[in-house]
């Protein structure tokens, strides 16, 4: 966090110098590291069996928090008798569907609940499947809460069902898997109970070193079991922060640049007929406050198309582009080779360095008609056609590439009014302090602009598919020296207003008649009453610590999610020192330092009547508003592709057997067995021992991401001027390779070359009894700006969660060899015959 | 002459009521994001360095120099007291130090003291700075330094280095490199505060067991009369690349003048004498 998130560091170690104790699990020792209390380095890839084990301390020392767990989580609840663990299977659940490689969700529901019957049939072959994926937390199929046992003694309750599914991830296990000895293993495992329960509490901070996995979610969802089991969320100094890789990450995940996702993670429909009454009975909730999503959703609409969207039309439902197979990234990119992508708009982004297998990314830009980059300056992604490693090594010319390429200088967030959202769901509003320069122009200009031509071009269409684009509501006020939309103007929009045009101050005002207007349910009240309040900017000494008039939260200014969890069912205060909302007997009301996130007025003793829905059928012992039954769900009935609970699988390529089942990697992992993309063999397959390594990708703090706002500037250039590789002592030795020196780093994808940085800090482990070296790469390198360098993930080949479609590039095996890499032809050898010389090259292996 | 007041301002005329300003770079909460050499580039106007892989840890600036007004050192070290666990795997058994290091704006400043042409000047803070359309480049002073702070810039032949921001001083604003540290390793303040701050924070450290944590230019007594910018360290001075024990070049000067003094009396004496002979 210190590496690459430094400004956002000194809260940790503002809470150090308070006596925070700060725990650091990386395969490397980091400037975190170097400031923490305890550094504990792990074997990239086995982050699972660590937190499992965490778990499983946990449970089978009666560590859970007790009354927390009973009354929030879904521990008690009884899950249905033909349910089978990874533990019954050897790693697989019930459910598997050996030829379509897939599980069927029906077998892991709660007792006498099913799955929406029509789920199966939402499920499109190739595609990302149904839309519950992803978006929401899946719907109950009953109305009736479901079966529990409080005393959590039933072996078919989760509690019972998650402590044997963990019962072997034990400091044993850590020790052989992750290769931290037991010792270690129990001193985080102690602090962190320690440091939980009625009077303290823990967080959780992760990045893409927790997410770029293929089983990436389900390392989430361990870390999700533990703060729910010690009762660390919806309590203050609880929680699981996502460190988000740019500033807006999040906001870009709330309005979204998903293709599965609607603002305010409403699912984006699919197949061709599927009327808005057909999408609403799909994916609305009878309970918690999905069961307001026709308010969410037609609220949107009539923010698209304004006075077009009626009644009689179903809002324009049928304008929305509809899902017909996985629309991903990495989908995308294949699509271009295999040429039905023509066109791309590449924006803020530099996949040509910074996606995994970012050589077949380069590869797919050649295929494409036309592309337009946005950007500061000319990344890799804009001059792939005359400078990649590629086009210099002579594997391709120019003139063969057809790509035409538009290039379109971009204004910085100093240049334009806009805001960011961060991890905690802060909007922050930045002001424009001059104009931008040149041709550079705001994002909010360009795709204004880009409309105003592209219906100036429809305007005489009598085609029904280009209605859509006619009747869109796009008039903005404009502004600046450009004639920038109004940032503001669409932040209200976003916020929403009334049939009298009258701003909404909370997403509860939303109605399903039309005669509301919402950009995004979860943003609405930031424009309430025309303030502009993420421009708040009232300083921290001059309210309380909770500090609710800097910027604005989502949903309705809520510092913490799920607050209702800081009290105990009775509606008081765990303990005085974690005091943070409660019910007011007096007033009748929930208050405290920050705005309840429960039914202002729902006291504790409230309980939903038969038949009731949305809010009213949550209980007021129910903190987990936004799940059908109220709870935290230990255990996840729906919604996850790999598994109702996290279950270790080792990576696509790895060294090592996986020792807690014979299912070695994640059975519904996304592979694509393609030209351009070869996966190292992983264990037990012919050849494995020519890539003996662990490798791992990460970011430096004098580079952003894929270099484009770093390599092109001279003073952070000049603070990390060449792409590196990290390894210890042991294998520079054992390779003879020496600090300073050039090194070259193989894969069966691809063979780079980096300066060398010998260092204690990544010190090797012992796994399985064997001696593991790791080897560091810092991915931000390419062929462009003044700091010039290989990219690390071309040596990765595409292998994706199966959820959410993220790269695998945290954990892969490879080689490393003193030296520059071959260059021209000899490289092109060098990788092709890869396949032919692995098996003689067992000599290698240690 | 050997200064021994806080005050070096009051020394060189200055008649204000202004206290003496400096640094205190508390290196124990420094996080080595190096956001205080690119501040200081960023409002000075400091040239880039050279895009140079050092193989130095992470250190790629190296020093001090006139186109590095701040430097961030990376200093691996392994433990002494590595622990060994079970099955023979170890902790990591490292610590990995950093620090800011920066112009110590000496109490008593060599640099300032043998400066030909006054380019060197100790300003109302108290702090020391190069007005560089007053410098003949004579680089006097680079010899002078006692921690090879001020340097030449190449192609230029002037000497530069941090002048603690005196423009943004004098406009009521604290240091470029103190106002971009997330983690308030640089602090920015009057001399005397910041000792205090240092003190309470040193024993802070010594309680929570870093027995090697000391204090580096704190001490009117060194050889520089104290720093106006000076550190908390976690290990001695050397293992961060500066020197124990700093003694100013122009210390001796006097005793130096005195024994020239002699030297041309008995020369004066014996012409004259040689002179009288003569006659």
């Amino acid at each position: 966090m210190a590496e690459c998130h430094p400004v956002g560091f000194q809260w940790v170690m503002e809470a150090k110098a308070r006596g925070a104790k700060v725990i650091h699990i990386d395969p490397r020792f980091t400037r975190t590291s170097a400031v923490s209390d305890l550094h504990v380095p792990i074997r990239a890839g086995s982050d699972i069996v660590f937190l499992g084990a965490i778990a499983n301390y946990i449970l089978s020392n009666g560590k859970e928090f007790r009354d927390y767990v009973v009354n929030y989580t879904n521990a008690s609840v009884i899950v249905g008798d033909d349910f089978q663990d990874t533990e019954d299977l050897d790693g697989l659940f019930s459910g598997w569907d050996e030829q379509g490689c897939r599980y069927d969700p029906q077998s892991w529901q709660y007792k006498g609940t099913e799955v929406p019957a029509s789920a199966g049939n939402r499920e499109v072959k190739g595609a990302s499947g149904g839309e519950t994926h992803g978006a929401h937390g899946g719907k109950l199929s009953t109305e009736e809460p479901p079966e529990t046992d409080p005393t959590l003694e039933d072996p078919r309750c989760v509690f019972q069902i998650l402590k044997r599914h963990f019962s072997r991830y034990t400091p044993e296990m850590v020790q052989e898997m992750c290769g931290i000895s037991r010792e270690l293993f129990l001193e985080v495992a102690q602090a962190l109970v320690e440091n939980s329960g009625r009077e303290r509490t823990s967080a959780f901070c992760y990045a893409v070193g927790w997410t770029q996995h293929t089983v990436g979610v389900q390392y989430i969802r361990t870390a999700a079991i533990i703060q729910l089991l010690l009762g660390n969320i919806g309590r203050p100094g609880g929680g699981i922060m996502a460190l988000r890789g740019h500033a807006s990450i999040q906001g870009s995940t709330d309005i979204p640049t998903l293709y599965d996702l609607l603002p305010g993670y409403i699912p984006m429909p699919h197949g061709e007929k599927y009327s808005l009454e057909d999408f609403i009975k799909e994916n609305q909730a009878n309970s918690g406050f999905w069961y307001y999503m026709p308010d969410y959703l037609i609220s949107l609409l009539k923010a698209y198309w304004g006075k077009a969207a009626t009644k009689d039309n179903d809002f324009c439902f049928d304008y929305l582009p509809r899902i017909t197979g996985d629309h991903s990234t990495y989908q995308s990119i294949m699509g271009m080779i295999d040429g039905w992508v023509k066109g791309f708009f590449v924006i803020g982004e530099n996949p040509a360095v910074g996606s995994g297998n970012s050589k077949l990314n380069r590869k797919a830009l050649t295929h494409l008609d036309w592309l337009v980059v946005r950007d500061f300056v000319e990344i890799e992604t804009a001059a792939f056609w005359y400078n990649s490693p590629e086009v210099q090594d002579g594997q391709i010319k120019s003139e063969d590439i057809g790509t035409e390429v538009f290039f379109l200088p971009a204004a910085a967030h100093t240049e334009k009014d806009g805001s960011f959202t961060n991890t905690q769901r802060l909007l922050q509003w930045h002001h424009k302090a001059l104009e931008p320069k040149g041709d550079a122009r705001s994002d909010l200009w360009f795709y204004y602009r880009l409309g105003e031509i592209i219906r100036q071009k429809l305007k005489d269409s009598t085609d029904p598919k280009d209605r859509a684009i006619k009747e869109l509501a796009w008039e903005y006020p404009k502004e600046g020296l450009h004639g920038d939309p109004s940032a503001e103007a669409i932040l209200r929009e976003i916020n929403g207003y009334d049939a009298e045009g009258k701003t909404l101050s909370s997403y509860t005002e939303l109605k399903d008649d039309g005669s509301t207007t919402c950009g995004c349910w979860i943003y609405s009240g930031c424009f309430g009453n025309d303030e502009n309040k993420p421009a708040k900017r009232v300083p921290g000494r001059d309210q309380n610590w909770v500090a609710s008039d800097w910027g604005w939260a989502w949903p309705a200014n809520r510092r913490i999610l799920y607050n209702r969890a800081s009290a105990d069912p009775e509606g008081k205060p765990w303990s005085a020192r974690k005091a943070y909302v409660w019910w007011d007997e007096q007033k009748s009301e929930w208050s405290g330092y920050d705005e309840a996130d429960f039914g202002k007025t729902t006291p504790p003793s409230y309980r939903p009547k038969e038949g009731t829905k949305g809010a009213e059928a949550i209980s007021g012992t129910e903190p987990f508003i936004m799940q059908a039954d109220g709870r935290g769900w230990l255990f996840v009935p729906n919604g996850l592709r790999d598994g109702p609970l996290p279950t270790h699988y080792e990576p696509q390529a790895s060294p090592f057997d996986n020792s807690l089942y014979s299912q070695q990697a994640n059975p519904v992992r996304q592979v694509f067995y393609r030209k351009g993309n070869k996966y190292n063999p992983t264990f037990g397959e012919e050849g494995q021992g020519a890539f003996p390594f662990v490798m791992t990708t990460y970011r430096l703090t004098e580079h952003h991401t894929a270099g484009g706002m770093s390599r092109f500037l001279p003073y952070l250039s000049e603070l990390q001027p060449s792409f590196f590789c990290e390894i210890s002592p042991e294998l520079a030795q054992l390779r003879g390779i020496k600090n300073g020196d050039w090194a070259t780093i193989i894969s069966m994808n691809a063979s780079i070359e980096a300066r060398v940085l010998v260092t204690d800090r990544l010190a090797p482990l012992k796994i399985q009894g064997k001696d593991l070296h790791q080897v560091g790469l810092p991915y931000h390198w390419g062929t462009e700006g003044l700091s010039k360098g290989d990219s690390a993930n071309d040596l990765f080949a595409l292998a994706l969660d199966p959820n959410v479609h993220i790269q695998e590039v945290k954990a892969a095996t490879c080689d490393i060899r003193p030296g520059r890499r071959d260059k021209g032809k000899a490289l092109w050898n060098l990788i092709n015959n890869k396949d032919n010389s692995v098996a003689n090259d067992s000599i290698e292996d240690k | 002459m050997k200064l021994t007041t806080s005050d070096p301002s009051k020394v060189a005329g200055w008649n204000t009521n202004q206290p003496r300003m400096g640094f205190f770079t508390d290196t124990s909460i420094c996080i080595g994001c190096k956001a205080c050499e690119v501040a200081c580039k960023e409002w000075n106007q400091v040239p880039e360095d050279g895009l140079n892989f050092l193989g130095s840890s992470y250190d790629n600036t190296g020093s001090l120099s006139a186109n590095s007004w701040r430097h961030v050192a990376f200093i691996e070290q392994k433990t002494q007291s590595q622990k060994q666990l079970s099955d023979g795997i170890k902790d990591s058994g490292v610590r990995w130090l950093m620090s800011s290091d920066v112009c110590k704006h000496c109490t008593s400043a060599a640099c300032l003291e043998v400066c030909p042409t006054g380019a060197l000047f100790r300003t109302e803070f108290g702090t020391v700075v190069v007005q560089s359309d007053v410098c003949n480049g004579c680089g006097y002073c680079v010899s002078a330094c006692p921690f090879g702070v001020i340097d030449q810039r190449r192609g230029d032949g002037r000497v530069w280095k941090c002048t603690l921001c005196y423009d943004r001083l004098k406009g009521g604003l604290e240091p470029a490199c103190a106002k971009a540290c997330p983690t308030k390793s640089i602090q920015f303040g009057e001399l005397d505060d910041l000792r205090v701050a240092a003190r309470k924070r040193l024993e802070v450290l010594e309680a929570s067991g870093e027995t090697k944590a000391q204090l580096y230019g704190d001490d009117e007594k060194d050889g520089v009369g104290g720093f106006g910018a000076f550190f908390l360290l976690l290990d001695e001075p050397q293992v961060y690349g500066l020197p124990p024990d700093p003694i100013s070049a122009t210390n001796d000067i006097s005793s130096e003048w005195k024994s020239a003094g002699k030297a041309a009396l008995a020369l004066l004496g014996s012409i004259l004498l040689t002179v009288g002979i003569k006659k």
